[in-house]
């Protein structure tokens, strides 16, 4: 299998790449990881004519902390956010949600822009990014632009994404010491996309719940935020209970297709007990820090 | 379509050459360089039969455009060995019958080479995990796990390196 020809462009910085897609039009393309583009140009469901490889843009490597956020360079490789100690301490979510996606070789490839960016609602970055209430900066002929992730997917493949705009970091909100977190993910196999996972960021008080945020990989045509399921948790207690009414409400806003991971009951299903494990370790991990 | 000079050292000798930016690293090592260790198996992406050491990561080298390697170090199974010394791995899939039809051989090797740059001394299931982009259809698994704790063991016994 041979990819189309296309012309090939290596921009050393963020505003060279953004003025080559102004050039370039529409039918150009950022190569960062290039592990969902790659194949897609060999199957020819994709045929770019250019390729704008963002991987010798050194503005867009690297995670670093600035006013509480945590700032991720959208070249930033899923070896990357797992070396990372700053992540490990501060949100060690992401880097959860990093060993679960493909294999090794795929991860030191993989971009963490890549995964958020594509829009397939089986990257596992997306519903991480909505729980943690993170934001995409956007930057494009006119500067910089941030959309919040749960704004940023709006159907499959497409996003808040501009043609002639290049996403340049991902910004979270640091993880406080009454938060748990935890993003669970069923699949098949190494290297496959979630049969059902979910990811959750709660605010505890001891056993009361202040806050809740609960978002859905792969159970729709975009990643999805839970948003009734997520206030069901507000102000409650964290027991089999709510937990329960929690991932039911997470099920009924699930639409996942019937493909080779199961039928549509049974992804639902799925996606109702990831919901469940995913609450009770958030909620146990934060009484633990 | 114009072709794109690149230049790069694949197991440590410089090459320069000509390529369309569309060859995939994959085909210009096996087409332009007669280096057919790297084997084209899925393409795509998921049984590491193709996958070669690019500037100290392991990389699938069908899901890599040779014109990625521009300025970069590529190490192949052909560099592995020193002459007509076994490289340690090698030795290791010799002695503990890591293999049977051998086609993935060539990228397990080269993912199991990385992995104890990384990792000199890796357990049973780190060596699992590390080699989990790779497919084996022959062996089930136990005795590649065998050949690279061997390799593990020698290595370390020779005071690390490699």
């Amino acid at each position: 299998m041979f990819p189309a020809n296309f012309d090939y462009h290596r921009p050393g910085s963020v505003d060279e790449a953004v003025a080559l897609l102004a050039r370039l039009g529409g039918d150009a393309k950022i190569l960062a990881g290039g592990h969902s583009l790659v194949p897609m140009m060999k199957l020819r469901m994709a045929a770019p004519s250019d390729l704008i490889d963002v991987n010798g843009i050194s503005e867009l490597k690297g995670i670093r902390e600035a006013n509480g956020q945590i700032c991720i360079g959208a070249a930033t490789t899923q070896a990357e956010v797992l070396a990372s100690s700053l992540l490990g301490e501060r949100c060690a979510l992401i880097p959860e949600a990093s060993a679960l996606i493909a294999d090794p070789q795929v991860r030191y490839c993989g971009t963490v822009g890549g995964n958020v960016a594509n829009g397939d609602p089986g990257n596992d970055m997306p519903a991480v990014m909505m729980a943690l209430k993170a934001t995409y900066v956007l930057r494009g002929p006119k500067g910089e632009r941030p959309v919040a992730a749960r704004d940023f997917y709006k159907g499959l493949y497409s996003t808040e994404l501009g043609e002639h705009e290049l996403l340049t970091e991902v910004r979270v909100p640091a993880l406080a010491s009454n938060q748990g977190a935890a993003y669970v993910k069923m699949k098949r196999k190494v290297g496959d996309y979630a049969t059902a996972a979910t990811a959750v960021v709660l605010s505890m008080k001891g056993a009361t719940c202040e806050s809740a945020a609960i978002a859905l990989t792969n159970a729709g045509d975009t990643p999805l935020f839970a948003a009734d399921a997520s206030a069901s948790l507000a102000g409650k207690r964290v027991d089999e209970g709510t937990i329960a009414e929690a991932a039911r409400l997470a099920m009924e806003i699930a639409e996942p297709a019937a493909d080779l991971r199961g039928t549509v009951e049974f992804r639902t299903a799925m996606v109702g007990e990831m919901t469940r494990r995913a609450i009770r370790k958030a909620a146990a991990r934060a009484q633990e820090a | 379509m114009a072709k794109t000079q690149i230049a790069l050292t694949i197991n440590g000798q410089p090459v320069e050459a000509q390529v369309e930016p569309r060859t995939l690293l994959v085909h210009f090592l096996r087409e332009q360089q007669g280096l057919k260790g790297a084997h084209v198996g899925c393409e795509t992406s998921h049984c590491g039969a193709c996958t070669v050491d690019l500037n100290g990561k392991s990389v699938k080298s069908c899901t890599v455009f040779a014109v990625q390697a521009d300025g970069g170090e590529v190490m192949t199974v052909e560099g592995l060995a020193n002459g007509a010394d076994l490289h340690p791995l090698q030795q290791g899939f010799y002695e503990e019958h890591g293999l049977q039809c051998g086609y993935c051989t060539p990228g397990m090797l080269m993912r199991a080479y990385r992995l104890l740059q990384e990792n000199p001394k890796p357990s049973n299931e780190e060596i699992r995990m590390g080699i989990s982009g790779n497919l084996c259809r022959c062996t089930g698994y136990q005795n590649i796990v065998k050949a690279i704790s061997f390799a593990a063991d020698k290595i370390n016994a020779e005071g690390g390196a490699d």
